[in-house]
């Protein structure tokens, strides 16, 4: 993580919750906050190399991201659609393990804070790979019970800002927020179409970072128009003051704009970044169009906001 | 910087652990989209499965007698018997009607989706049996319904293929991975998690998340239920073991439920012991699915359980010569019973079950289905390790096999096949 980032954030004001006690604001929440409104950006770590990652970030900080989400990859991922599964398999064929991942965070030097978005056997496992790795024992002796501490611990090492997690509902989630509570991390939660009434109050009561608005039902994967259950989904969270950011199927400028325009506070893109690094990353010139993409999608939720866009207030790169 | 939880959220977390797991086992980890359908489920299961609402419970019965073939016969075993010097019987799961204890959870769940007013189901099938019982009950039930089937498994197991075409289901290949049943339920759950508000999910074994693993058991404790009293009544008592084979663990959790409370009879779930116990992780591949014998903790597909899993928490590909045993995962509370020593775990190669295949069929004219095939291999393998009166769970047919089983019989040398040269050209 960058000095800078880490001297702002030592900086940066506390503020008063709505419980009248005195917290911190996280760097997630102000990242939001601040650049309201913010553009959170996804693509999967080491797709197609660890390398290539490290320049595609840079690329997507450049680009205006206010927000970098990073996938370490599973096997198993059951919330992604067809893009995000195929960058996986990449990102797993190239031989990617969290010690990498975490190598690689930790040289990254970016304004924007970093998100690991993975699945929750991952963060179970770093426990018993380290212990087992340590002491080069073999595949068939033993090894420690799960354990979310050692990820945690190594996450917030690095200079992660947060974590989110598909697969872990809040209903599972005590071991984990507790351990992202000590070591200052924000535990970020999903609220999909499907989530009204009581469970909607229990999750936004934990709520940490920002509320995920999943756009629509199903997986991950770039669409060519909003979900009207995205509309439905904001009104629904309107009286909850936190940051709300949209993802699933936002792909162009426009959706950014009028995703903003429905009350968000910041759009997540994933798919449609993933789709650059598919298509591009042989030719070289990835990390460029990276850089435009995450320009364009800044000018949209710009434009949704209601502010005049130009072009001095975002970079607009050439494109390649 | 983060805010903690309040307290009384805490609290009702963990009441609702102490229903949603077993031991360390069970849980929900699925998409937070997924969520309400699996409260609905709970309250759907609480109301028609547990409490008999409207008379689900009545009617799911006589629909398993006069539809399904219930109940099935506790068969003394003759020659078996006589081979192993003791008393084998056979609960014959295989004649359940689409000929294996499948249907028995899908007649269940797809009823009970009825009774909840979903419009449509899905289900995910590895050997094919669950994904035919699925169509099965569908068409009975007069529900659209969609199967999903690894691209490895539709090729090993044809007949069911056709057999879920002709009972109207659609069958959707899956290609990812190694095409097998891993794979095929990722992509149920993807469906599931577009369509989850009119459709229902019928899992296909004690696995899955919570209320899944005890619903299906319930619906598969039939085969205990009527295993245990008719034991009584042939032999005068108790078994002193019991042996099933192990996939997901439906058969395995149905044939013991009933005999979890009698500590004398003991309980053997046998898995696939595949070519090799050894996981390859430089392949990233276990020739093997023991996940009790040799998996280790973690989260897949929505529960905590025993998986098998490389050291960085990636699933492995496993490997069985039975489609319905190759699987990574099993039911939480099997790992459950094993690790309290409840349950003992025991694996059988693909060789061993093979000769179980040919010998029931030999022997007792019963062609059982390759996943049951190792609770057989079982048997003979570790007869010193039997008592001396024995229930074996036979949980399905081995029509659906035959090819896979010539075609493996040839490759090997086998001591109880019979000549197959003979079916060639
Ligand atoms: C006949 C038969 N037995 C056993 C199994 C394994 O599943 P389970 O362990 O859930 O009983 C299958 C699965 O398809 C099967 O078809």
């Amino acid at each position: 993580m960058s000095d800078e980032r880490r001297a702002e954030r030592d900086s940066r004001e506390t503020r008063t919750g709505s419980d009248d006690q005195e917290r911190p604001v996280s760097d997630i929440e102000a990242a939001i906050r601040e650049n309201d409104p913010a553009l959170i950006t996804y693509i999967t770590a080491g797709d197609p190399s660890l390398e290539d990652t490290k320049e595609y970030v840079e690329a997507l900080d450049r680009g205006g991201s206010d927000l970098i989400e990073l996938g370490l990859p599973f096997s198993e991922p059951i919330a992604e659609g067809p893009t995000i599964q195929a960058a996986i398999n990449r990102a797993l064929d190239a031989g990617t393990t969290p010690q990498g991942f975490f190598e690689l965070v930790d040289d990254l030097e970016t304004e924007a804070p970093l998100l690991v978005m993975t699945y929750y056997n991952m963060i179970l496992q770093y426990g018993t790979s380290e212990a087992h790795s340590a002491s080069d024992s073999r595949a068939v002796e033993p090894r420690g019970k799960p354990d979310v501490r050692p990820f945690v611990e190594r996450a917030a090492e690095v200079g992660l800002s947060g974590l989110i997690i598909p697969d872990l509902p809040a209903e599972e989630a005590d071991p984990l927020r507790e351990a992202c509570d000590d070591h200052g991390l924000d535990l970020v939660f999903i609220v999909a179409p499907t989530t009204e009434g009581e469970r909607l109050e229990t999750i936004m009561s934990q709520v940490s970072g920002f509320a995920y608005v999943q756009a629509r039902l199903g997986t991950t994967g770039a669409r060519a128009n909003v979900s009207g259950a995205t509309h439905d989904s904001l009104e629904r969270l309107s009286e909850f003051d936190v940051p709300k950011a949209v993802g699933f199927g936002v792909s162009e400028g426009d959706h950014a704009a009028e995703i903003i325009e429905a009350g968000a506070d910041g759009v997540i893109v994933g798919s449609a970044l993933v789709d650059i690094i598919a298509e591009h990353s042989s030719d070289g010139d990835a990390a460029d169009r990276l850089e435009a993409k995450a320009a364009e999608l800044k000018r949209g939720a710009r434009r949704g906001a209601g502010e005049a866009v130009d072009a001095e207030d975002v970079p607009e790169p050439e494109q390649p | 910087m983060s805010k903690t939880t309040p307290d009384h959220d805490r609290d009702r977390n963990r009441e609702r652990d102490s229903e949603a797991t077993f031991g360390d086992y069970g849980g929900q980890y699925v998409p937070e989209a997924l969520m309400p359908a699996l409260q609905e489920l709970e309250d759907a299961y609480e109301r028609y499965v547990l409490n008999n609402e409207d008379g689900f419970m009545d009617e799911f019965r006589e629909r398993m007698r006069d539809f399904g073939g219930r109940p099935t016969p506790l068969q003394r075993a003759d020659r078996l018997s006589e081979r192993y010097d003791r008393e084998i019987y056979l609960k014959r799961e295989d004649l359940v009607h689409g000929g294996a204890h499948k249907l028995n959870n899908a007649l269940g769940q797809v009823l009970l989706a009825k009774y909840m007013g979903k419009e449509r189901i899905i289900a995910e099938t590895g050997a094919g049996q669950h994904g035919t019982a699925t169509a099965m009950a569908a068409a009975h039930l007069d529900m659209p319904c969609e199967i999903y089937m690894g691209r490895t498994d539709i090729n090993r197991q044809r007949p069911n293929v056709y057999r879920m075409r002709m009972n109207g289901a659609a069958v959707n290949p899956v290609t990812a991975g190694s095409g097998t049943l891993k794979e095929a339920i990722n992509e149920t759950m993807r469906d599931w998690a577009t369509t989850v508000e009119t459709t229902h999910y019928v899992i296909g074994s004690v696995v899955g998340p919570h209320p899944f693993p005890k619903m299906v058991r319930d619906f598969q404790a039939v085969i205990s239920q009527e295993a245990r009293k008719q034991i009584q009544e042939q032999a005068g008592r108790l078994p002193d073991t019991v042996v099933a084979c192990a996939g997901g663990g439906s058969n395995t959790m149905g044939t013991f439920h009933e005999f979890v409370p009698d500590e004398s009879v003991d309980l053997v779930a046998v898995e696939a012991g595949g070519s090799s116990l050894e996981i390859d992780e430089e392949a990233n591949l276990a020739p093997n699915s023991a996940t009790l014998s040799t998996g280790t903790d973690g989260v897949l597909h929505g529960a905590m359980t025993k998986l098998l899993q490389s050291e960085d928490g990636q699933i492995v590909e496993s490997h069985s010569v039975s489609a319905g045993l190759d699987y990574a995962g099993v039911g939480p509370e099997l790992s459950h019973l094993v690790a309290t020593d409840r349950v003992t775990p025991a694996s059988v190669d693909d060789d061993d079950a093979l000769n179980g295949f040919h010998r029931l069929s030999n022997l007792e004219g019963i062609i059982p289905a390759l996943e049951s095939s190792h609770a057989l291999g079982y048997i003979e393998e570790h007869t010193d390790d039997l008592g001396d009166l024995v229930v074996v769970n036979v949980s399905g047919r081995g029509d659906k096999d035959l090819e896979t089983v010539l075609e493996e019989t040839e490759k090997r040398d086998l001591e109880a096949a019979p000549d197959v040269e003979v079916f060639k050209e």
